[in-house]
């Protein structure tokens, strides 16, 4: 493992409202896989971690919602970001049919397997919800159902709404989660009941990012370290849907 | 020859462990989810996070940089306060299994008093103090950095609690032995070293250092060296009774070993739960097979020669 490197920013999308992704021109070391994250620092600021949303070219997107990705989110192509990483275990790419489902900003890294699905020839559907029109991500580059909470565009409903009326239809080896924490619980119970397996991608305030400060534990598992991929594990897990840690470690109740 | 597991058996002011191995403070953090797990992946004993009167949100990050094994941190002794700490430790004294030790912090002697007094409530096996914090009184100046302030906290947790309790001392002083022996007659039942060890990383692209608080300590292996060295003086200085748990940059059994040899009763580990896997099981199934193959039966029997 070493320190940071350097990237410069080669390319910003406004994917909508609050999302903004990113190019970087740095080359992660290593086999990454979607899911794994780097720390992005912004010296003298701050330090957060990101998930992955692509490799060649680095990709990164950034939701504005605290004081640090809402700097990210004011940085223009030409600026340096300093990174470090791939950290973390990210999806496990398996099965023949499989399914995405990702609320918000959690789509970003599900995009990333959808482009390593097609490259594996693995079948794969996609839903992508959001609470509206303005707040929902760009499609994966497979089939990818739209869902808004308002119905301002795609289905009106959550992505629960969605997934129901898929698996009535079809049937998928496994469904890979990531977004807020009681839509993956809600995501990976339907898909229990299915008869698929499930990944999801958990989330904690991060301080290390590399399994030693316990910061981001969930019920004696180690976020940054273990995960951030977790499976079914999760369901039995006391603070699964329940509880996060502020930058105290103060227990809050999610 | 003692069988499998009974010759790593040690105890430590009183607390009897199945191996020598104690979870360092600040690894793994507050919860007691972590510290059963520690317990459960084979460590002797454990020791929480250190936790403050008040909840402390730590420094921005990056607060922990791992630069091939040389670690640097100042987390900046985050943690929600010894309230919450209080639950925390309570749990897993109930169902750890294993000795738990509660590190507290404070930065002023008053305080180092109330915490002690405090989360003996939790009825922790032991108590750390981590005196190798700024004393805001003393122009920031770590407890341990000389004997006077060092043995103001000492006086005061003992005043403040009846539960055994040890001193964790910084290396960063040329006296470690003499401190640590005055602590010692001032109460202190255990000698923890040691902290970690001063230290800066910089970026040139940045101009800047690494860590948000610029300086922080080293952990890892690279900083054995300089814990076996404490270690060591601190033994020849408080005598042949006083348990020290010996602690920095151990990351295999034969580190362990050499701890031990210096004159360790006990051994921590922080940094290898993350450079190796199963840290706790592995140091231990690695000091058994050294002491099997060159005949010893038991950690007392590990001694240095002159």
């Amino acid at each position: 493992m070493s320190l940071h490197i350097v990237a410069k920013i080669t390319g910003v999308q406004k994917e909508n409202e609050i999302v903004s992704t990113f190019t970087l021109d740095a080359k992660l070391e290593g086999k990454v896989s979607p899911g794994q994250f780097v720390m992005l620092w912004l010296p003298g600021f701050d330090e957060k971690p990101y998930s992955i949303a692509g490799v060649s070219p680095l990709t990164i997107s950034v939701g504005a919602r605290g004081p640090f990705s809402n700097k990210l989110c004011t940085m223009k192509k030409g600026e340096r970001i300093w990174l470090r990483g791939p950290y973390g275990r990210g999806f496990e790419l398996k099965c023949r049919r499989i399914l995405l489902v990702g609320g918000g900003y959690g789509f970003a890294p599900l995009r990333y397997l959808a482009q390593l699905a097609k490259k594996e020839k693995i079948s794969a559907t996609a839903i992508c919800g959001a609470r509206s029109k303005g707040l929902l991500m760009k499609p994966a580059v497979c089939e990818t159902i739209f869902t808004t909470d308002d119905g301002s565009e795609g289905m009106k409903g959550n992505v629960l709404t969605a997934m129901e009326s898929l698996l009535k239809k079809e049937k998928f080896d496994i469904v890979y989660t990531c977004g807020p924490e009681k839509m993956m619980g809600a995501v990976a119970r339907l898909a229990k009941k299915s008869g698929a397996d499930c990944q999801m991608l958990l989330e904690r305030y991060m301080k290390c990012g590399i399994g030693i400060c316990g910061h981001c534990t969930c019920g004696g598992k180690l976020v940054c370290f273990d995960g951030p991929r977790f499976g079914y594990e999760m369901l039995d897990n006391p603070e699964f849907e329940k509880v996060w840690r502020d930058k105290t470690g103060h227990k809050v109740n999610l | 020859m003692t069988e499998g597991v009974a010759m790593l058996e040690t105890s430590i002011c009183g607390l009897k462990m199945k191996n020598p191995l104690v979870l360092a403070s600040g690894i793994r953090g507050n919860s007691a989810h972590l510290l059963i797990r520690a317990a459960k992946e084979g460590a002797g004993a454990v020791t929480s996070k250190s936790c403050s009167l008040l909840p402390r949100e730590g420094h921005s990050n990056p607060t922990m940089v791992d630069k091939n094994g040389v670690m640097l941190n100042a987390i900046g002794l985050s943690n929600p306060g010894v309230e919450e700490e209080i639950t925390e430790i309570s749990y897993a004294v109930k169902d750890a299994g294993v000795p738990i030790i509660a590190s507290i912090v404070a930065f002023s002697v008053e305080d180092f008093a109330k915490v002690a007094e405090r989360i003996s409530e939790a009825a922790p096996h032991m108590i750390e103090v981590d005196a190798a914090c700024p004393n805001t009184h003393s122009e920031g100046r770590m407890f341990s950095a000389c004997v006077k302030d060092a043995v103001a906290v000492t006086k005061a947790v003992r005043k403040a609690t009846k539960i055994p309790f040890s001193i964790k001392l910084s290396p960063d002083v040329p006296n470690i032995g003499q401190i640590a022996k005055a602590c010692v007659d001032e109460g202190a039942d255990c000698i923890t070293a040691i902290n970690t060890v001063g230290g800066m990383y910089i970026d040139a692209y940045a101009k800047k250092a690494v860590l948000h608080n610029w300086f922080g300590g080293i952990s890892g292996p690279a900083i054995k060296p300089v814990a076996l060295k404490s270690v060591y003086s601190i033994r020849q200085a408080v005598g042949p009774k006083v348990p020290i748990i010996g602690t920095g940059g151990v990351a295999n059994g034969m580190d362990a070993i050499e701890m031990i040899m210096a004159g360790a009763t006990a051994v921590g580990v922080g940094s290898a739960l993350v450079l190796r896997e199963k840290a706790f099981s592995g140091i231990a199934d690695e000091m058994r097979a050294f002491m099997e193959e060159n005949g010893y039966s038991g950690l007392s029997q590990l001694k240095l020669e002159k």
